[in-house]
């Protein structure tokens, strides 16, 4: 019995040319994206949080507004809009920590060091997870959002805080919300191959998207001004937005300041991936 | 082929891997031993280039393995700590790791019955035995049909069946032309399969040699005798590749080359007495430990 279909011949003009190239790794880290059960529970969780919470919290508006006493004061400035993104908060927990688990999971496992023999160039694999996960985590966003929206604003139709997608700015902020959450799932991925560690880069994610905005009012008023726009939690949050102020950047800045963090998260992910043993 | 050179891998001021030279030849299995904590895994990691070695080079078939254009085509590695995620079913593991070079799902499928995975290639990997995960890995290090296979202490922890599927696994290989290199701490282990071995103890190189070479170095197979006339016996003993040690003036004999059946049968013809006539044997077990506990007493030497 051969173990091997083809004898070892001393040419190799027989074999079969293989090469790792981009596009190879990418389907690679796409297959193993979706084959494990994490990627489902956790997308679907994020999902039904981005959803629900948008509904829960549209409906409690519209039954304190047809109830017709005084509006509670998080009401006061309510929108369709806002009422409907409100589980933006948790949809970007669930998708942040799976960002993280698709790069440290690996290391807990094990599996890197499968990974990192097939792809011993390393960087392909980091860009390759950031690109796949990325898009998944922004079209669940997306989708999430305007199916929040579209069902959020017929529960407030009628209501001060009625809105329709043809208002201005509306779909601006859809997206903007599936761009930011695709963003923090690729901060998810920066973060767990920066630590390693899944239980570190949960909590550096958490730190940084809802700890430190809440710290930052520890400062003096004058650099709170200075810094809290510039923090990721609120740049990310003027990307989608409705009505800005002197506190806030405009979305356009919004989102190339959260872009930027996320690219720095991404390099300092790199320079480590290159060059620290696996 | 795998070529290394000064290759050398120091953690703080802890040196696992001291400056090794050796070279590792296609078409034979060769063995790398050496007790726990020797440097292989390390070795072996910076072979696939998992590790980066502090100083030196080791190169597979004459490039680094980063420089491959397809890697899991030149060598095929099971590596010791377990590479696999627990939570992916066998055959996604081998499929993403086959699309990384575009290998084929039908290659997939071949390795996974090469390995005898069939009935359990849908499962998830984290609920696979031992011998399971150990296939697991190899049909991995098969997947690019490598010429080189390179494998990290396969048989640890398997019950004999295990053992025994290893083993068979590792000729077939050589016979298919392969370059087979396999760690082990166990000679007994090794001696079963492998021709050529490459010894390590702390980090250094302390043997790359055949394993007759090697038995024989230790004194394997050498025959002890005391007679009356230590300098006839040797008139009589001698003959091409017998070896004929011992004192001047002293009645006792080291022989090699011959039996003690053929050296008792020789002196009775020619009428010597003998007084003592035994024969004795080295294992592997012992010419490797005598060969690794030499390394460790010279190391404690030198760091005291």
């Amino acid at each position: 019995m051969s173990i091997l279909t083809t004898p070892a011949a001393p040419t190799r003009s027989a074999r079969p040319v293989y090469r790792v190239t981009g596009r190879h790794v990418l389907r690679s880290e796409w297959t193993k994206l979706w084959s494990l059960r994490s990627t489902w529970i956790t997308l679907v969780l994020g999902l039904v949080f981005l959803v629900a919470f948008g509904l829960i919290s549209a409906a409690r508006y519209q039954s304190n507004v047809s109830s017709g006493q005084p509006l509670d004061a998080d009401f006061a400035h309510a929108t369709a809009l806002s009422l409907s993104l409100f589980g933006t908060n948790f949809a970007q927990l669930a998708l942040g920590v799976l960002g993280v688990l698709v790069t440290a999971g690996e290391y807990s496992t094990g599996m890197i060091r499968s990974t990192l023999t097939g792809v011993p160039r390393r960087l392909p694999v980091l860009w390759s997870k950031s690109a796949v996960f990325g898009v998944v985590a922004l079209l669940v966003g997306v989708a999430g959002a305007f199916v929040a929206f579209v069902f959020g604003s017929s529960i407030v139709s009628g209501t001060p805080a009625a809105m329709s997608l043809s208002d201005p700015g509306v779909v601006r902020s859809l997206l903007g919300t599936g761009l930011y959450l695709g963003l923090v799932g690729v901060i998810g991925v920066a973060l767990g191959a920066l630590l390693r560690s899944v239980a570190g880069g949960i909590s550096v994610l958490v730190a940084a998207l809802m700890l430190i905005p809440g710290l930052i009012s520890l400062l003096p008023t004058s650099w709170q001004s200075d810094i809290s726009p510039y923090l990721p939690s609120n740049a990310g949050q003027s990307m989608f937005a409705l009505t800005h102020d002197a506190t806030s950047l405009s979305p356009t800045a919004g989102m190339l300041v959260f872009v930027g963090w996320t690219v720095l998260l991404l390099g300092g992910a790199a320079y480590r991936l290159a060059r620290s043993d696996a | 082929m795998i070529e290394a050179h000064q290759l050398m891998k120091r953690y703080g001021d802890k040196t696992a891997v001291d400056r090794l030279d050796f070279t590792v030849r296609p078409g034979t299995v060769t063995g790398f031993l050496g007790p726990n904590g020797a440097g292989k895994s390390t070795t072996m990691r910076m072979i696939v280039g998992l590790d980066a070695p502090t100083s030196g080079t080791v190169k597979v078939n004459g490039r680094r393995y980063a420089e491959h254009t397809a890697p899991l085509q030149e060598v095929g590695v099971l590596l010791e700590a377990k590479s696999v995620h627990a939570g992916r079913s066998a055959f996604d593991h081998l499929l993403a790791q086959a699309q990384t070079h575009g290998i084929p799902r039908r290659r997939v499928d071949e390795v996974i019955e090469l390995t005898g995975l069939q009935s359990v290639a849908k499962k998830r990997a984290g609920s696979f035995s031992l011998g399971m995960g150990q296939r697991l890995g190899i049909a991995a290090a098969l997947l690019g049909d490598p010429a080189t296979v390179m494998l990290d202490e396969p048989v640890n922890g398997l019950d004999p069946e295990g053992v025994l599927w290893i083993r068979n696994l590792l000729t077939e290989l050589a016979a298919d032309g392969r370059t087979v290199f396999v760690s082990s701490h166990l000679m007994s282990e090794m001696a079963l399969v492998a021709e050529h071995l490459i010894v390590v103890g702390r980090g250094r190189l302390l043997a790359d040699t055949t394993v007759h070479d090697l038995v024989r170095d230790a004194g394997g197979d050498t025959v002890h005798v005391a007679t009356a006339d230590p300098a006839r016996l040797r008139e009589v003993l001698a003959g091409p590749g017998v070896e004929i040690v011992g004192r001047a003036g002293s009645e006792e004999l080291q022989v090699s080359g011959l039996s003690a059946r053929s050296i008792g049968l020789k002196a009775a013809e020619h009428g010597i007495a003998l007084f003592e006539l035994s024969a004795r044997t080295v294992s592997l077990e012992e010419a490797f430990m005598d060969l690794t506990r030499d390394a460790v007493e010279y190391h404690g030497v030198t760091t005291a």
